[in-house]
């Protein structure tokens, strides 16, 4: 997204238009590869992340971990085109939020164009991270929650809380004029979607039977599948926020697969000397681990930086896992923030560290002289984190409101959400 | 007339099951049982978290033999069960007061 987005919503300051009245030219190859990619990362949802988390939920709440990430995806798509988009690239307002004036896509045809594509490309990229960004949410809570709960809680949470921030980091609002580095959404996915998921947790509670009984993974096989999906989907998402496809792309898509790799590897390798087993869920987790630290970095940094920033990523979503959350005791099912949150954190300060000027003029990073970027990245996280968490704990009162309660019955927890809430059993094997 | 109940490895059902055969016993009947005993549970983890699997999935047969023949039975399965490791099962051997084959209405070790 960065700087041509950033360029456009600063134009836009200037002349009262919709984000689609640069002065550009189409650029066919761009176009062909952004609709590529953002069909690539419409798979990361229902898909991975639906078998990614769906695995790791017991067997009984399977289909409702699918469920919920399917109607999540299916309510961002609606409500990005009514008004989310609007919300995050229309006119800007103060910085903190755009206009109404592209509300229903109001001023954008085929014609109008984003950079080098057309807006409705660019729009239907932008709606999937919409999508995969509440999913994410879902994390912190399978088990437990209520369907319509998580419907309405879906709805509020991404016009309320995704479309602002989303707004001020590539819609021209206050972070990119202070110059935050966000790639591909370290702030605006990974830590929004990592606080809004603890905050969730912390406010549902504990499954019944938390920490007394144990709680198996349905398949750690889907799981396994699901992370391997993301990461597929994951070249769109990192290698396609460049929004072109061009050389900054290329390197995106580059350091992606390398962190990635490196996170799962560190991953293992620290379970295996702590734990003594080099799991596969730990080597998934890994993966993921690697991907959302990367994700702020991609088109800013090099080769050996995404070595570092995927060894770090494996190491720490372990301890935030494994350790973290054991001693502060909180119920973060999937660990959306264990692994979203903190590696998320993470990717945003490596970004202030490694951001080399050479792949992306104007990035430039502590290590190459410039140490203002990393107060710069700290400002943006702490910025992200404390509006999400607010917003967040308002949006889940709102929606206790409306909906009666956040929790199913302790009866329908205790027989599964698959058969009571849905009528379905995920598998038939005797 | 006995029954003998044995609780063994799953993998070991075969190597049971020919050295019967060997011997003219023609009949059993097998459920897969989970259960522990000095063996204790494994131990299971996930992202971090370590649970202890209690009850491990063992195959139980059950034989009904005529008494004068348990021995040769229970020493058989014995036999072929043992992998030497902590583990590998029970047998038990009860008394048996009566047996009917359903189609013909036998009775007695005619009926087993």
């Amino acid at each position: 997204m960065k700087l041509i987005g950033f360029t456009i919503a600063v134009l836009c300051l200037f002349f009262p238009c919709s984000s689609a009245v640069a002065a550009d030219v189409l650029n066919t190859g761009d176009t062909a590869w952004m609709i590529v990619a953002t069909a690539l990362v419409m798979v990361m949802t229902p898909a991975g992340l639906a078998l990614f988390y769906g695995g790791m939920s017991r067997y009984k709440n399977l289909l409702n971990t699918y469920a919920m990430t399917f109607v999540a995806y299916c309510l961002g798509s609606v409500i990005w085109m009514m008004w989310g988009y609007t919300l995050a690239f229309g006119p800007d307002q103060a910085g903190l939020v755009g206009g109404l004036g592209n509300m229903f896509l109001k001023g954008i045809g085929v014609n109008s164009l984003s950079g080098t594509i057309p807006t409705y490309v660019f729009v239907v990229f932008q709606m999937t991270f919409a999508g995969i960004t509440v999913a994410l949410v879902l994390g912190s809570v399978v088990d437990r929650m209520k369907f319509s709960s998580w419907i309405v809680f879906t709805v509020l949470w991404l016009t309320v809380v995704y479309s602002p921030i989303c707004h001020w980091v590539w819609g021209g609002g206050w972070m990119s004029k202070m110059g935050a580095l966000d790639f591909a959404g370290g702030t605006v996915v990974h830590i929004n979607a990592g606080v809004a998921g603890l905050v969730l947790a912390l406010v549902i509670g504990k499954r019944i039977g938390y920490g007394k009984e144990a709680m198996f993974p349905s398949s750690i096989s889907l799981t396994a599948l699901g992370a391997a999906l993301l990461w597929f989907g994951w070249f769109g998402f990192n290698a396609g926020s460049e929004l072109a496809a061009d050389g900054v792309a290329a390197s995106a898509f580059l350091v992606t697969n390398t962190s990635a790799a490196m996170g799962a590897l560190a991953w293992m390798f620290t379970e295996w000397l702590v734990k003594k087993k080099p799991t596969v869920l730990g080597i998934a987790s890994g993966v993921v681990a690697g991907l959302v630290a990367i994700t702020p970095a991609a088109g800013f940094v090099g080769m050996s930086a995404s070595l570092i920033i995927g060894l770090v990523a494996g190491v720490l979503g372990f301890y935030s896992v494994a350790v973290l959350k054991q001693k502060m005791g909180y119920d973060d099912s999937l660990d959306a923030f264990g692994v979203h949150g903190m590696c998320g954190v993470w990717g945003a300060l490596a970004t202030g560290v490694f951001a080399n000027p050479a792949i992306t003029d104007g990035a430039k990073g502590l290590v190459f002289g410039n140490p203002k970027q990393l107060w710069i990245q700290a400002i943006s996280i702490i910025g992200t984190a404390g509006y999400t968490a607010i917003a967040t704990f308002i949006v889940i009162q709102i929606t206790r409101f409306i909906t009666g309660g956040l929790r199913v019955d302790e009866e329908n927890e205790i027989l599964g959400l698959d058969n009571t809430l849905h009528g379905e059993r995920a598998f038939e094997i005797d | 007339m006995k029954k003998i109940e044995a609780i063994i490895k799953p993998f070991k059902l075969d190597d049971v099951k020919e050295a019967l055969n060997e011997i003219g016993i023609q009949g059993m009947t097998i459920s897969e049982v989970k259960g522990y005993g000095r063996q204790k549970g494994h131990k299971e983890i996930y992202r971090g978290a370590e649970y202890v699997v209690d009850f491990i999935p063992k195959v139980k047969i059950e034989i009904v033999v005529e008494a004068s023949r348990v021995d040769e039975v229970v020493s058989k399965i014995q036999d072929a069960a043992n992998t030497g490791k902590i583990g590998d099962g029970k047998i038990f051997v009860f008394p048996v007061e009566q047996a009917i084959r359903v189609r013909t209405g036998e009775k007695g070790k005619d009926a087993i």
